[in-house]
């Protein structure tokens, strides 16, 4: 846990509002999260964790601040070199929708690399055996559509992982699964954060996912309100205490 | 290079996984290719059955009677014109064409033909392709042409029967058939070749005419010593032989009475079928592509670029198009084979193939609305992160 992975300084991002007027969905928000990493971004709905998600995802330009990825400012990037980081130095999971539905799983996986001109034989393999760990030895070769939702969480998860990224990202990975389901997928995905050395940041209403981070960003209207950072302290938390 | 491969990686895996949905779409596009081809093979066979004999000419000039506008059954020349029309320098050769119409009745059901007269070896007397020419003279011979033969079982060395309404009285002849000529389809009707002086005593006419037994040409075909000079010829032919005008083979066939109306009207029904087809075959991918909405915006929020999210929908798209046309004309093929001989369809004509051009355009074009949305597509949006 020594390379700082990301780094996020006094980032702002303003939309209008019809009828007129602004409003800071993100104000003045500064983090870092470090490789190996692992680290909850909590808050209730409007407090503007999506839209700092998607600013990480460099999927959506901050107004003001800067947004370090493995030392880019994705400020600085124009629109073709902010897809190429996406896809070599990003990880991502969504809510739903996860997968390329006309792929298997492995080949859900293996697109990442092929995105990334890795897509070979040992790439493969790699997939494979990545799908093994995830416990879906047995689905490599099923399309979406014949896995279970937290099976499909976990290829997705896989895929975030497969190229190596800097930073993994996942939005509300647990929001369509039952609470057993929701406590495996989360636990191998921080396992896996951890293992790789990946800076890792979920965004979840749930805050008994929170037992497996490392640290837990709270915002609140924009702002980033609180940091915990002490074990018990987030121990807590997820047991809603 | 890479987008390619990776665009086809997806437009293939997409297709093989979702044959059926893909499948229904180069079936509809199939479908599309059975009417405009049939249109494209109607338009071709009723032009040929037109202009067939006109298009044939070994001639590249028709001479015609002065304000005739063009039209033969209106032309009546001198029986000198050809003369003169044979010493204009640059002519290299020239043959009198008498035309009319008759019925074969020596059959179980009477042909209606188109009954012409022509030199031999001269312009407009097609070489034959069996048996011999006619002899000249009042011969009771006839050469017919290939659609005499498919229509009525006539063979070389049978004799016919002609029925010809002379003043007010049926009048009925009979002909040796000597030779056979390829197709040479004129009005619509097949067609069987007489000598001169055969077709004037046979030809339906007034009774007026029955007193004068000198055949008029209603045309001479005039074959050049340099074909490419068909301006300077028409020009020199009007200025030095009298009472004619001159056309070149196109506008004589485009002022055979009806042509240029129906060809108008067989074109504009396939341009709307075309039409129809693209705006059908746009609903269709456009409809694809609101259903792959999210499925787009995770790709592209992963990394893939606009460039081969788009080049694998155009890659669906033809692969789709082409599956479909070429469906469609195996289609068009099977059915073309059930129709009889009378009825006009062409399918070896240019237009079957424009018409399989405009085809495998139709899906590219059909589908562009589609390839651009899908190009436009925010991940944040589709994602619902917006």
């Amino acid at each position: 846990m020594t390379n700082t992975a990301l780094e996020v300084r006094n980032v702002i991002k303003t939309f209008n509002i019809e009828g007129g007027g602004t409003i800071n969905a993100v104000d003045d928000v500064s983090f870092d999260v470090k490789s190996g990493e692992f680290v909850a971004l909590v808050g209730p709905s409007g407090s503007g964790k999506t839209t700092m998600l998607s600013i990480l995802a460099a999927l959506l330009t901050p107004t003001d601040g800067e947004v370090l990825i493995d030392g880019k400012d994705l400020a600085r990037l124009n629109e073709r070199k902010r897809v190429k980081l996406r896809r070599e130095k990003i990880g991502f999971t969504f809510q739903s929708n996860n997968l390329i539905p006309f792929l298997t799983a492995e080949e859900n996986v293996n697109f990442m690399l092929r995105l990334n001109g890795k897509g070979n034989k040992a790439g493969r393999m790699r997939s494979a055996e990545l799908l093994a760990r995830l416990g879906l030895s047995d689905r490599l070769r099923n399309l979406p559509g014949q896995m279970s939702g937290g099976q499909q969480q976990r290829v997705a998860i896989a895929r975030a992982l497969i190229h190596n990224p800097a930073l993994v990202l996942a939005d509300e990975p647990t929001a369509s699964l039952d609470t057993e389901r929701a406590y495996q997928v989360v636990e191998t995905f921080a396992n896996l954060i951890h293992e790789n050395e990946r800076a890792g940041i979920m965004v979840t209403h749930d805050l008994r996912m929170c037992k497996y981070v490392d640290r837990v960003l709270k915002m609140q209207d924009g702002k980033l309100v609180k940091i915990i950072e002490d074990k018990e302290e987030i121990e807590k938390l997820a047991r809603g205490e | 290079m890479r987008t390619f491969f990776l665009a086809f990686y997806l437009a293939i895996k997409e297709i093989l996984r979702n044959k059926g949905r893909f499948l229904l779409v180069s079936l509809v596009i199939a479908l599309i290719t059975l009417l405009v081809l049939f249109i494209a093979a109607l338009g071709e066979g009723l032009a040929d059955g037109n202009r067939q004999y006109v298009a044939n000419l070994d001639a590249q000039l028709v001479v015609f009677l002065e304000k005739s506008d063009y039209s033969i059954s209106a032309s009546r020349l001198d029986t000198n014109t050809i003369r003169a029309v044979r010493r204009v320098e640059g002519v290299a050769d020239a043959g009198e064409i008498f035309t009319s119409t008759s019925e074969i009745v020596s059959l179980e059901e009477p042909l209606s033909i188109s009954m012409l007269a022509a030199e031999p070896g001269k312009p407009g007397m097609p070489p034959t392709v069996e048996g011999r020419p006619f002899r000249g003279g009042e011969a009771s011979e006839a050469v017919i042409d290939e659609g005499v033969a498919l229509q009525s079982d006539i063979k070389v060395g049978d004799e016919i029967e002609i029925r010809s309404t002379q003043g007010t009285e049926d009048e009925f002849f009979f002909l040796k058939v000597v030779g056979l000529v390829p197709k040479q389809s004129y009005f619509f009707q097949p067609t069987i070749f007489v000598p001169q002086a055969t077709w004037e005593k046979m030809r339906p006419q007034p009774a007026a005419d029955l007193n004068d037994s000198t055949p008029y040409p209603n045309i001479i075909a005039v074959k050049l010593e340099n074909p490419a000079q068909v301006e300077l010829m028409k020009e020199r032919l009007e200025t030095q032989v009298t009472n004619i005008e001159v056309a070149d083979i196109e506008t004589t066939i485009n002022n055979i009475p009806g042509y240029t109306a129906q060809q108008s009207t067989v074109q504009t029904q396939g341009a709307f079928t075309l039409l129809i087809g693209i705006l059908v075959i746009g609903g269709f991918f456009q409809i694809q592509v609101l259903q792959k909405v999210p499925q787009i915006g995770v790709l592209k929020a992963i990394g893939s670029s606009n460039g081969a999210v788009g080049l694998a929908s155009v890659i669906q798209i033809i692969i789709t198009t082409a599956m479909g046309v070429g469906i469609g004309g195996g289609l068009t093929y099977l059915f073309s084979l059930s129709f009889p001989p009378t009825i006009p369809l062409a399918f070896d004509g240019t237009r079957s193939i424009l018409a399989v051009i405009a085809l495998l355009l139709i899906g590219p074009l059909g589908g562009m609305v589609s390839i651009i949305y899908a190009v436009r597509i925010e991940p944040l949006k589709a994602l619902k992160l917006a």
